[in-house]
């Protein structure tokens, strides 16, 4: 994921950009999951008195510094496309924002 | 004059935390623009830069601090389940918003809304403010890479946004209150 005309290390930039943007994408999922499948809700109920959204928010986190943590190490130092990895992230982020639209989600969900 | 604590602590969740991390998201998508705008012509000086790092590190920790309360304090009082024979829903904002037609709206979809969005600022705007700090000499390449990351703080305060005017809405229309009272004043003095 190399391009020639940029000289300056660019990775660790995309590597934070692209986790972000996996996280928000992860927290519209899990939002999706929570509302559609009870057993799902009760999984991510971490903390009774928030419901499932301390579980939808947690793991949404942890998938979020996972990714940045290993992408960071992955492509530190490194010189990445940035245009595809914004463009990747942006799409992620869109969906991201998409699924958590309650009318959407119910759209997707059937109800 | 008086407030609840549970009126006190959701002022100072979404006014205190909330307010002034979406005024600082709006700070940062200045910063960025002034960034780039500049085209090299002022660096801005060592001392400028720890400023700004400073004010990016306290604009983080009050958007987490924003979600952390708001979702750990204050959602539990408004989402409480409301205990047999209690026909008085003043203090289970959700359910008092759920009882009425006209109203539950505020909950379907600002409250569900709100609840997931807000999450996603500052996850951005920590990305935001790492980048920001990262790469923030006047070079091209950091440039581009301020800019790339400009959309993202703008997505991050309308999420922000949308979390925050949904947040004050729900609460005019159903306030979360109880918990000790607090006299601010005596004889409205």
């Amino acid at each position: 994921m190399s391009s020639p005309r940029e000289a300056v290390a660019n990775g660790a930039a995309g590597a934070a950009v692209l986790a972000a943007s996996l996280g928000c994408f992860a927290l519209g999922v899990l939002a999706v999951a929570g509302d559609g499948w009870k057993a799902v809700a009760g999984l991510l109920t971490f903390y009774r008195p928030t419901g499932p959204l301390s579980g939808v928010s947690t793991v949404a986190i942890l998938v979020w510094l996972a990714t940045w943590f290993t992408g960071n190490r992955l492509w530190r130092g490194k010189t990445v496309a940035l245009g595809k990895v914004s463009v990747a992230a942006f799409v992620l982020l869109a969906l991201g924002l998409l699924l958590t639209f309650p009318p959407f989600e119910d759209l997707l969900l059937g109800k | 004059m008086q407030m609840t604590w549970r009126e006190i602590v959701t002022a100072v969740h979404g006014m205190l935390f909330g307010g002034f991390f979406l005024m600082a998201c709006f700070g940062v998508l200045v910063l960025l623009h002034r960034s780039l705008a500049a085209h090299g012509g002022s660096e801005v000086k060592e001392h400028g830069r720890r400023r700004e790092r400073i004010f990016l590190i306290l604009m983080v920790l009050l958007g987490w601090a924003a979600v952390l309360s708001g979702a750990y304090v204050v959602y539990p009082w408004y989402r409480a389940a409301v205990p047999p024979g209690v026909t008085n829903l003043e203090m289970y904002p959700q359910r008092l918003l759920m009882s009425d037609p006209h109203t539950a709206g505020w909950h379907t979809l600002g409250m569900e809304w709100k609840e997931h969005v807000a999450w996603m600022a500052p996850m951005l705007m920590t990305m935001v403010a790492w980048v920001m700090m990262k790469y923030e000499d006047g070079s091209e390449e950091h440039r581009r890479l301020r800019a790339m990351v400009g959309g993202f703080a703008l997505a991050a305060f309308l999420a922000g946004g949308v979390a925050a005017e949904f947040g004050a809405w729900i609460n005019k229309k159903a306030p979360v209150t109880g918990g000790r009272v607090i006299t601010l004043s005596q004889d409205g003095k």
